[in-house]
């Protein structure tokens, strides 16, 4: 696997990161090694067999669709970086 | 005291030979004179924890708890969500969140009159084995302070190992209970995936993610196991419709209990001293009457490369929530809201936890989705249905937990592919979902713990605790103590 300049400027830009030059480098290179030893999959005969996303079948355990009181307002700014009581606060997105 | 299994000390406290707030106050001395040399804690709740001693030992005279924990001590690693205590992942980006409310598990154990006296120290977000990408600096081992503690739940493994608490609650991904349990010398207990709440467990991978404890001794992970697993309204992919009991007597002999062991696993890249310990529990429950059986198990190559690309692609999405608008870390630099999000995450995340990010974006995006993502979904099919099949041959399997024991800090840290080499044993039970207990079965030439796992079908946990309780009542490495300049 082929891991160059352009792929992981595209894999920042899906992460929604900014990496150092340094940082770049080195995750070209540990990115490199890595597929290719996961690679090794292809080995494998896959063919027919089903994708597995989660451990069983039965999934969902549902609950009865009752309303029930959620955090307050004031709960769930009070992690945010920026607020002002009463809307998280972000730059300005429309000129 | 230190010294007492938990469920003794909850006995004492019951027979009024010592009270809560002298256990709560022995327990938090140990983690001041200790933290310093190991750096087990992130945060200690002292004042909340003594006030709480209190209250709980009122209610227990009153009668009004009486589970079989009541009034013990416990540390939470640090991605299990408390209220109105500081809950950071070991990560920069969550420095001061403090949680509005407490994970499912917590709100059990604190039902149960338990009582938590601080978060335990991790890998960043819990990626990592070895404790040593945190924001917070590095678990040491109490057995050698220069060696590391394994991870992720480094910090839970190593606070028991050291006597700072008597019991712990960690989470498994991908081993992250039962490597730190194999390298710091104590117990742990991975649940089938869906027999505990997930909910309040900051997420890295969901369909691979369970809380477990970790003690001395199983009974001990046994009584936790049993206060926090059931349904949860809030969980819906907590399944089980029954809790556990574990309240079977001791079996002195394992008459019936068939035990797989895989062959291969006991060659190639294994630590001689770590196969032989190994091999030697196996000779131990065949001499309480197990049958131990050898076979090959099947796909060994393909678990490590099936475990990553998927953990990392469930990473990749569970991670985007990280935003600097919400909560955690927002980069003071940023001016555009693009620079919100894009500065905030490169400034806020360690390189681990991007290096993971960039991965699962990789598996994850066009033309590269089904070579990968699909691949390993694929793969993960083929592990569990081989795990079904062995498990009508066998009850459980027995099989090492890592290929070495503790390494010295700094090892592995630069070769990342070498670390995830290192889980080689775990990764395949997280991908089916199954049942695991890790063990204390001996010491190598340097002294260093070794453990081993027993791996069950799904919700066996019954099970594997009855075999591990009659190897913990004729062996004593789990009686061992570290000791050294930090003690």
């Amino acid at each position: 696997m082929e891991i160059d300049a352009q792929l992981i400027a595209y894999l920042e830009e899906l992460s929604c990161l900014i990496l150092s030059e340094r940082e770049k480098q080195r995750l070209t290179d540990d990115l490199r090694e890595i597929l290719n030893s996961m690679a090794r999959l292809e080995e494998l005969n896959t063919t027919g067999v089903p994708e597995r996303s989660h451990p069983f079948d039965n999934v969902n355990a549902f609950r009865e669709d009752v309303v029930q009181p959620s955090l307050s307002r004031e709960h769930i700014l009070q992690n945010a970086p920026a607020h002002n009581s009463e809307f998280f606060i972000a730059p300005k997105t429309v000129e | 005291m230190l010294n007492m299994t938990a469920l003794a000390l909850a006995k004492a406290i019951r027979a009024k030979k010592l009270s809560v707030t002298e256990a709560v106050a022995e327990y938090i001395k140990q983690i001041e004179q200790t933290n310093p040399h190991l750096n087990t804690f992130l945060t200690v709740s002292k004042d909340t924890a003594l006030a709480r001693a209190q209250t709980i030992q009122a209610q227990i005279a009153a009668g009004e708890i009486t589970s079989p924990l009541a009034g013990v001590p416990i540390a939470l690693k640090d991605n299990i969500s408390t209220l109105g205590i500081r809950t950071t992942c070991a990560a920069k980006m969550l420095e001061n969140y403090v949680p509005v409310y407490n994970a499912t598990v917590v709100d059990r154990l604190e039902q149960a009159g338990m009582i938590v006296i601080g978060k335990l120290n991790m890998d960043e977000f819990a990626m990592g084995g070895s404790s040593e990408t945190g924001a917070y600096g590095t678990v040491r081992n109490p057995w050698d302070t220069e060696r590391v503690a394994g991870g992720s739940s480094g910090g839970s493994a190593a606070a028991v190992a050291a006597g700072e608490v008597p019991l712990a609650l960690g989470s498994d991904t991908g081993g992250s209970i039962r490597q730190p349990c194999a390298f710091c010398g104590v117990t742990g207990i991975k649940p089938t995936y869906g027999a505990v709440s997930r909910y309040g467990l900051v997420a890295y991978a969901s369909s691979l993610d369970q809380v477990g404890s970790i003690g001395r001794t199983i009974d001990d992970c046994a009584a936790v196991l049993s206060l926090i697993a059931g349904p949860d309204d809030n969980d819906s992919t907590c399944v089980i419709s029954k809790t556990f009991t574990f309240d079977t007597p001791l079996l002195e002999r394992l008459a019936g209990f068939r035990i797989g062991l895989p062959r291969n696993y006991f060659a190639g890249g294994i630590n001689a001293d770590v196969a032989q310990a190994v091999l030697a529990a196996a000779k131990e429950l065949a001499a309480a009457g197990a049958q131990v059986e050898e076979f090959d198990m099947p796909l060994m190559d393909y678990m490590v490369p099936a475990y990553y690309i998927i953990a990392c692609a469930e990473a990749s999405s569970n991670l985007s929530r990280y935003d600097g608008l919400k909560y955690g870390y927002r980069s003071p630099a940023a001016e555009t809201l693009a620079e919100v999000y894009r500065l905030s995450r490169s400034e806020g995340f360690g390189l681990e936890v991007k290096r993971r990010i960039m991965l699962g974006s990789f598996v994850l995006s066009s033309g590269y989705y089904d070579a990968y993502y699909k691949k390993a979904l694929q793969t993960r099919t083929l592990i569990k249905q081989a795990y079904d099949r062995l498990f009508e041959r066998f009850d459980m399997i027995l099989s090492p937990v890592a290929p070495t024991t503790a390494y010295k800090l700094g090892e592995n840290v630069d070769d990342p592919l070498k670390m995830y080499m290192g889980d080689i044993y775990t990764v395949s039970v997280n991908l089916a979902g199954l049942p695991a207990v890790a063990l204390p079965c001996g010491f190598d030439r340097q002294n260093l713990p070794i453990g081993f796992q027993l791996i069950g079908a799904a919700f066996s946990e019954s099970k594997l605790v009855s075999a591990a309780r009659t190897y913990q009542h004729r062996t004593s490495f789990h009686l061992q103590q570290p000791g050294g300049a930090w003690v």
